[in-house]
């Protein structure tokens, strides 16, 4: 592979991708081999690890030892916890959320798949779509990525079957018919032996699609935000009060999280109704003409009104959803189940509000994606419908609509731990 | 149709500056942990983005040794007086005197760990609710696995297996009274994407990161700067390199490699092509496989 040269680092965009998988079907030894293949690993990082290989006995150099950094990790040779992983080609940044893939690290991969664009979902050649990756699956479509690249790997495990691959591929087909995904690739892979990773397989010539470095680099992911519908959640207001030119600014502090913004543009701010024009878009390098997602800027009006943080600048004829009673799609990620009637905080953009769990409208098998009605306990892991009531309106979009207008998550209030991850329906 | 699309470093800069200002805002008391190092110098950089016009609404914190390059001290207070920052000091020397930190001894003697010691007298002193730290997660295996807002309870202690999920760019920074948040704003950025950063908006830098000369000695596979805080072993002896430094630490820790590069594209190019992490060169990591997550369950940074 060709190295990053200072010319071409100004064009890199960033790719972030998610891995879920586990210990044994290879994805470790994937994500070493892709960081190995870029390059991305350096001397004292392969010393390490040839090291600790030998100390254990093993014959060659565990490329999935690259990814385990926790010591608990290393002792039990499983992924806890979600760890990043960067890597760059001279297209692309990638940063990769390591994801444990068994299912009482759904929480897990519900934070991982939360950033990402795409998801890599690894199928054994030999035991085709198994539960897990109907799990995989079942997680990346909720949490809204748009593209999923199916690995199917250790294809040197059975013969470089052309049939198999074919075969698992219809399966894949039939069972994510029932998703929302409307990227999907297929990609038969050997991570060990680097088969189609970065390098084109001499194994398979009958397979004449794309690397998986080949895809990762090329997919088109620019489009997949909302440029449609401005969100400017207001993050933080700022007024120097100096005795500069500054004296009279006042600015308001946050990232675009949907549309574009320009000076002169009519807005509306929630939830006070106000309206007034956009006089300009800060920032320390100077003004710009437009704003879009995800940058971070500062906005000036027109017209003093009363803005503070958790507010939302809009425009008057396209504004979020204002609302008490939120319909969502909540991942549980706490030991304490939820709790009928419970209160919660939830936190939304840059809004905070009380909340009290009033409904679970059911709860989903997310092997077979049935729904649960006659089960409505909510423990770790589980994923289900839930309505609730907030303390003062908060301005959602539908999940589906904007990743990040649409998401929320959960706090208990007594342990004040993240209990939930929601996507507004 | 205009195509809306940010470069790499454009993103990671926003994403850094909304978690600046998402402190500012969830937190009483955050102060900006500076070590004259160039990731806390980009971190100053991007609070004075994320704020201006105003200027950045914290203290900045550095934790002194006492075995610092001198011209570390010097840049960082040329850059407190011209941005007009508030900076204080905790002073390793203060803790050893106190008798909460005992020096170590020998010829590696480093107080490189007892800086954990006064860090967390001085985040009690200074009653800090949000320790803003340089680390990024492709420094080393233990960081891969940080949280940008990470909490720390009232032993300063990390709990790594216990640690709050992190979604979208949702921070929850809730706490008891005596617990506090370690902050990491840049920990999507890789050791490139700083020096291109850098190069792009043309950040200034203690010069010991461009080559010089200096005398040196080749100690366990790295060549270490002259101090008055390294003693010779038998058999070793100061020659002159020319060199720089990949990081700024301790002088009692922290190599020098040996480097022509005088630009910042010499330095890019140089990353480019680096066979060794920037931690290679430095000795507190390799003490043991573990050592980077026993010291920060201990409260390092």
């Amino acid at each position: 592979m060709e190295q990053v040269t200072d010319k071409a680092y100004l064009d890199m965009d960033l790719l972030r991708f998610t891995t879920a998988g586990s210990v044994d079907d290879g994805k470790s030894t994937l994500i070493g081999r892709l960081l190995y293949d870029s390059k991305s690993i350096f001397e004292d990082q392969l010393e390490a690890i040839e090291e600790t290989s030998k100390n254990r006995g093993a014959e060659k150099v565990d490329l999935a030892l690259l990814t385990d950094g926790l010591k608990a990790e290393r002792e039990q040779g499983i992924t806890i916890d979600v760890a990043y992983r960067y890597f760059a080609t001279p297209k692309r940044k990638f940063i990769i959320a390591d994801t444990p893939g068994h299912i009482q690290y759904t929480r897990n991969m519900v934070t991982g798949a939360s950033t990402a664009n795409l998801a890599i979902i690894l199928v054994d050649a030999r035991h085709g779509v198994i539960e897990q990756t109907m799990r995989h699956s079942f997680i990346a479509n909720l949490l809204g990525i748009k593209h999923v690249v199916v690995c199917i790997n250790k294809m040197d495990l059975v013969d470089w079957s052309e049939e198999q691959f074919e075969k698992i591929k219809a399966d894949y087909k039939e069972f994510s018919s029932k998703l929302d995904i409307p990227d999907i690739r297929f990609i038969p892979i050997s991570a060990l032996l680097g088969d189609n990773v970065v390098d084109r397989s001499e194994n398979m010539t009958w397979y004449d699609g794309p690397t998986l470095m080949y895809t990762l680099e090329n997919v088109q992911i620019a489009s997949d935000r909302n440029f449609v519908d401005a969100r400017f959640p207001v993050q933080y207001v700022i007024r120097p009060q100096t005795d500069d030119e500054y004296r009279d600014f006042r600015g308001f502090a946050g990232m675009v999280e949907g549309g574009v913004f320009k000076p002169g543009d009519d807005i509306v701010v929630l939830p006070s109704g106000f309206s007034s024009k956009i006089k300009s878009i800060e920032t320390m390098d100077g003004p710009v003409e437009e704003a879009f997602p995800p940058m971070s800027v500062t906005i000036t009006l027109e017209d003093e009104i009363d803005i503070s943080r958790g507010d939302m600048i809009a425009k008057p004829n396209n504004q979020p959803n204002s609302t008490q009673d939120i319909d969502l799609m909540v991942t549980w990620m706490s030991n304490k189940p939820l709790q009928p009637r419970g209160k919660y905080i939830v936190r939304h953009t840059s809004q905070e509000a009380q909340a009290i769990a009033k409904e679970v409208v059911y709860k989903m098998d997310i092997n077979t994606l049935h729904k649960k009605e006659d089960d409505l306990n909510v423990g770790l892991n589980d994923v289900a419908r839930v309505r609730l009531r907030t303390s003062k309106p908060i301005f959602t979009d539908a999940y589906k609509k904007n990743r990040a207008t649409g998401a929320v998550i959960l706090i208990d209030p007594f342990s004040n731990e993240t209990v939930a991850a929601g996507m507004v329906l | 149709m205009t195509s809306y699309n940010l470069n790499h470093l454009k993103q990671l800069e926003s994403e850094s500056i909304h978690i600046f200002r998402e402190v500012a805002a969830q937190f009483e008391r955050p102060y900006l942990l500076f070590s004259g190092g160039k990731d806390s110098i980009l971190m100053v950089h991007l609070a004075r983005k994320a704020f201006w016009p105003a200027k950045i609404p914290f203290t900045l914190l550095h934790i002194d040794t006492g075995h610092n390059f001198p011209e570390t001290i010097e840049f960082r207070d040329a850059l407190v007086e011209k941005y007009g920052c508030k900076l204080e000091v905790g002073l390793v020397e203060d803790s050893i005197k106190r008798g909460t930190a005992v020096e170590e001894k020998g010829p590696n003697a480093s107080r490189n760990a007892l800086q954990s010691i006064t860090l967390t007298e001085s985040l009690e002193h200074f009653k800090v609710d949000a320790a803003f730290g340089g680390g990024r997660r492709d420094e080393e295996k233990a960081r891969a696995k940080e949280r940008m807002f990470s909490h720390r309870d009232e032993f300063n202690q990390w709990d790594p297996k216990n640690q709050r999920p992190e979604l979208w760019n949702l921070y929850n920074g809730k706490k008891q009274i005596g617990e506090h948040f370690r902050i990491f704003p840049i920990s999507n950025w890789t050791e490139m994407d700083v020096w291109q950063y850098i190069k792009m908006e043309g950040i200034e830098l203690p010069n010991i990161y461009f080559t010089h000369k200096r005398e040196v000695v080749a100690r366990d596979g790295i060549f270490l700067a002259k101090s008055p805080y390294i003693n010779l072993r038998e058999g070793e002896k100061w020659e002159e390199k020319i060199v720089r430094c990949r990081t700024v630490g301790d002088m009692t820790c922290t190599g020098v490699v040996e480097s022509t590069a005088s630009t910042m594209d010499d330095i890019i190019g140089e990353v480019a092509a680096a066979r060794v992490t920037e931690r290679g060169g430095r000795t507190d990591d390799k003490r043991s496989e573990a050592a980077m997550e026993e010291r920060k369950m201990q409260g390092y940074f």
